[in-house]
């Protein structure tokens, strides 16, 4: 049955918040047509944590999805997709033996721009992007697949502001909280339902060596002991409802797991969900080339007034 | 063959020079530092332009643009609004090919891609934009590995060498890269651009100081420092000096020469010329190791005592006991060598004659097989490197050799053994190839059952002392 949400009123709504991790082995392994690329399968438990998100997802009413991505790296503030429709071909730099994806998206300007200007009047430094040659990463595209592969829906794609290589983990996510503070507001002012997505990994040491056959499954795992704690430890307090420790340790997180965490997406999504205390659904958790990738729901519409 | 290295080049890797060099005086000389670069570059009869660029982070080792016309239309990432680069560029493949398998010859892990679209970084579209712009030369582009220490980066250089040297080929290097990398985090004037910070700006002075007195080596050897005073924590470290001292033979004496020095949105941007022509001063006044062939272990949060990782295999729990090496007045044993499976010496002395014990390729210490072992416990085959092998073998008898004073030159005769002539051979003779055969001693090389250890390749040597 599909939820129709808030239907009939004005005001707008984040209707999930979602952890959507983007390692274009994922898309690889889905052999979709818009990949040149085709494998024989593998990281099956995330990409069927993935049909279990999309099958959520699908149940909720919504307009929008709303990302922000760590591969699109700005060091002068936080930058916006500003132009309708980007299209191309995404190759992945790291990984262009894995990744080589036509694309085709729309994005809801109006929305960006919204979030902008109140990102703006809340002093962070912002700019729309509307160079129509712009590549969009592949972060936001493996995402965007993953989430919704016939991309019917518009985005909304934000830049990862790389605050914590400039100054701190704590600045950071001063700027994180905001900016999710304020794009909440556009959303809600939008009168727009939105799913919010944060589009990384969790600990993040890769391994250095690919096997011959990449999604040979014998030879993943996750790099070692230690991030498999801390990555169970951050999945225990989303399940538990407790983002709020995971704000408080993301210092620690982010240093001691190289979590991907430092592009801000993370602590920008739960300030988008007002720090939720409710229990997140974990959909799936596997590595992909050593590093720690979950896929998580805050089911917002069943806690939330939408 | 002397160093074929005909120039070296530091660049900046914004776009600004290239897209709006009018909009801030700073910048245009920069672009003008670039066009004097471009004539020097063209009046040098280069054969090629090798570029190593920190704007192109790799994980899998580094990789090499083997596409030979790679043409699209770049956008950067941040500073979007001034404008798209049109590229196409003229990419000499065979050369990374070879370069490629010259980086697996000195065990390094590198790949090169060609792939329609791939996205060649700002800081090489900028510099084979303003540097070649005609494509007169043909160009190769090596990415920066973001997991790569100085042993990595320098062997890396060494095997671009081994390419050059083997081709005949006459090259031009260039990092492209900045000084300090701290920007502006916010938007700023053009017309009020500056370096960041004064503290930048004098560790970016006193680093051209260096390099303008042709000092690269000791830059290189700075680089950790330089990263910890100047440089934002980005994808990739202050490594490419490491590789274009390398390219120099980590020389000291260059000429060199500062084209340009000016901020580009708070960072350090500079176009600095380093001629092989020696200044006239001293050489280097210290030194690190001078690595020839990359060992190391990447992962390295779990690479110790990680049984399952065929790199890092012990053959204490399947093989012969090990034991102290026999002692005796003529004898030889070093500490840095594996241990004997016998009561035998590594080596012994004959009037000026120098004997050794067959030598393997386990690791002093930890009897750890590079390449990993040929069979398991149960006696069960294992795919195994026998060019990781070979390579081991090959630096245990120079261990010993020099533990007796003597050296890879002065090796006389080598028999070899292999246990899989039909598979071994032809790995065994390319590390051969590149590290003894070098020094022309004789060789035999024979086939045999088994060794005591589960080794692919052992090696019999005379050396004179």
């Amino acid at each position: 049955m599909r939820l129709m949400l808030g239907r009939t009123m004005a005001k707008g709504s984040i209707v999930a918040g979602c952890l959507a991790p983007h390692p274009p082995h994922l898309v690889y392994a889905e052999n979709p047509p818009q990949n040149e690329p085709t494998s024989e399968g593998g990281w099956e438990q995330l990409r069927w944590g993935y049909e279990r998100l999309r099958e959520s997802l699908s149940k909720i009413d919504h307009d929008v999805l709303v990302i922000l991505s760590p591969h699109w790296q700005t060091y002068v503030g936080t930058h916006f997709l500003g132009l309708p429709h980007f299209e191309g071909l995404s190759v992945d730099p790291i990984f262009p033996n894995l990744f080589r994806y036509s694309y085709n998206l729309d994005i809801d300007v109006e929305l960006s721009k919204a979030i902008h200007d109140k990102a703006a009047d809340a002093g962070l430094a912002v700019k729309m992007m509307e160079n129509p040659d712009f590549r969009v990463d592949y972060g936001t595209i493996t995402t965007g697949h993953m989430v919704n592969p016939a991309f019917d829906k518009p985005l909304v794609v934000i830049s990862s502001n790389r605050s914590r290589h400039y100054y701190s983990v704590e600045v950071m996510q001063e700027m994180m909280m905001e900016l999710g503070r304020v794009t909440r507001d556009a959303i809600l002012e939008s009168g727009k339902k939105a799913v919010v997505l944060a589009s990384n990994s969790l600990s993040h040491r890769h391994f250095t060596t690919e096997s011959d056959v990449p999604e040979d499954m014998s030879k993943e795992h996750i790099t070692s002991h230690a991030m498999h704690l801390w990555d169970m430890r951050i999945i225990d307090y989303m399940r538990t409802g407790q983002a709020q420790r995971i704000i408080d340790e993301m210092p620690e997180f982010t240093e001691q797991a190289i979590a991907e965490s430092d592009g801000g997406g993370l602590t920008w999504l739960l300030s988008t969900l007002t720090v939720p205390t409710y229990p997140a659904i974990l959909h799936g958790y596997g590595t992909i080339i050593g590093t720690g990738n979950a896929i998580v729901e805050w089911p917002c519409y069943a806690h939330e007034e939408v | 063959m002397t160093n074929p290295v005909l120039a070296s080049y530091v660049v900046p890797v914004h776009p600004h020079p290239l897209l709006v060099p009018e909009q801030n005086e700073g910048w245009q000389r920069l672009r003008d530092a670039f066009d004097e670069a471009r004539q020097q570059i063209t009046d040098s009869g280069a054969d090629l332009i090798i570029i190593y660029s920190t704007t192109w982070p790799s994980i899998i080792g580094h990789q090499i643009q083997a596409d030979p016309n790679p043409t699209w239309t770049l956008v950067d990432q941040d500073f979007h609004d001034l404008g798209s680069m049109d590229y196409s560029f003229r990419i000499d493949a065979d050369f990374a090919e070879a370069w490629n398998k010259a980086n697996h010859a000195r065990g390094l892990q590198s790949r090169t891609v060609a792939y329609n679209g791939f996205p060649i970084d700002v800081g090489s579209v900028v510099a084979l934009k303003l540097l070649n712009p005609d494509n007169a030369i043909p160009a190769v582009i090596v990415s920066s590995n973001v997991y790569a220490n100085r042993a990595e980066t320098t062997v890396l250089a060494k095997s671009c060498l081994d390419v050059l040297k083997s081709t005949g080929k006459r090259a031009v290097a260039v990092t492209a890269m900045s000084m300090s990398n701290r920007m502006f985090t916010e938007f700023i004037d053009a017309a009020e651009d500056k370096i960041h910070s004064l503290k930048d700006d004098e560790w970016n002075r006193k680093v051209l100081e260096f390099l303008e007195e042709g000092r690269l080596e000791d830059v290189a050897q700075l680089s950790r420092t330089i990263h910890q005073q100047i440089r934002v924590q980005k994808v990739v470290t202050f490594k490419p000096m490491w590789w274009l001292s390398a390219m120099n033979d980590n020389r000291n004496d260059l000429t060199g020469r500062v084209l340009a020095y000016e901020a580009l949105h708070g960072a350090g941007g500079a176009v600095v010329h380093l001629d092989p022509t020696s200044n006239g001063m001293g050489d280097k006044e210290y030194d690190e190791d001078d690595v020839e062939v990359y060992h190391g272990e990447r992962n390295v949060l779990d690479a110790e005592g990680n049984e399952d990782s065929p790199e890092a295999r012990h053959v204490d729990d399947h093989g012969p006991a090990l034991w102290d090496p026999a002692e005796g007045k003529d004898a030889v044993n070093a500490d840095s060598a594996p241990k004997p499976v016998g009561l035998y010496p590594h080596a012994r002395r004959v009037g000026d004659l120098l004997y050794l014990s067959g030598v393997g390729p386990r690791q002093p210490g930890t009897n750890a097989i590079p390449g990993g072992p040929i069979r398991d416990a149960n006696g069960e085959s294992l795919e195994y490197d026998i060019k990781a092998q070979t390579r081991a073998v090959v630096e245990n008898i120079a261990r010993i050799l020099e533990e007796a004073g003597s050296s890879m030159e002065k090796v006389v005769d080598v028999t070899s053994f292999l246990v899989d002539m039909d598979r071994d051979f032809a790995g065994y003779n390319e590390v051969w190839a590149e590290t003894l055969g070098h020094y022309g001693p004789t060789r035999t090389t024979l086939a045999i059952r088994a060794l005591p250890t589960p080794i692919a390749v052992e090696m019999k040597v005379i050396a004179k002392i």
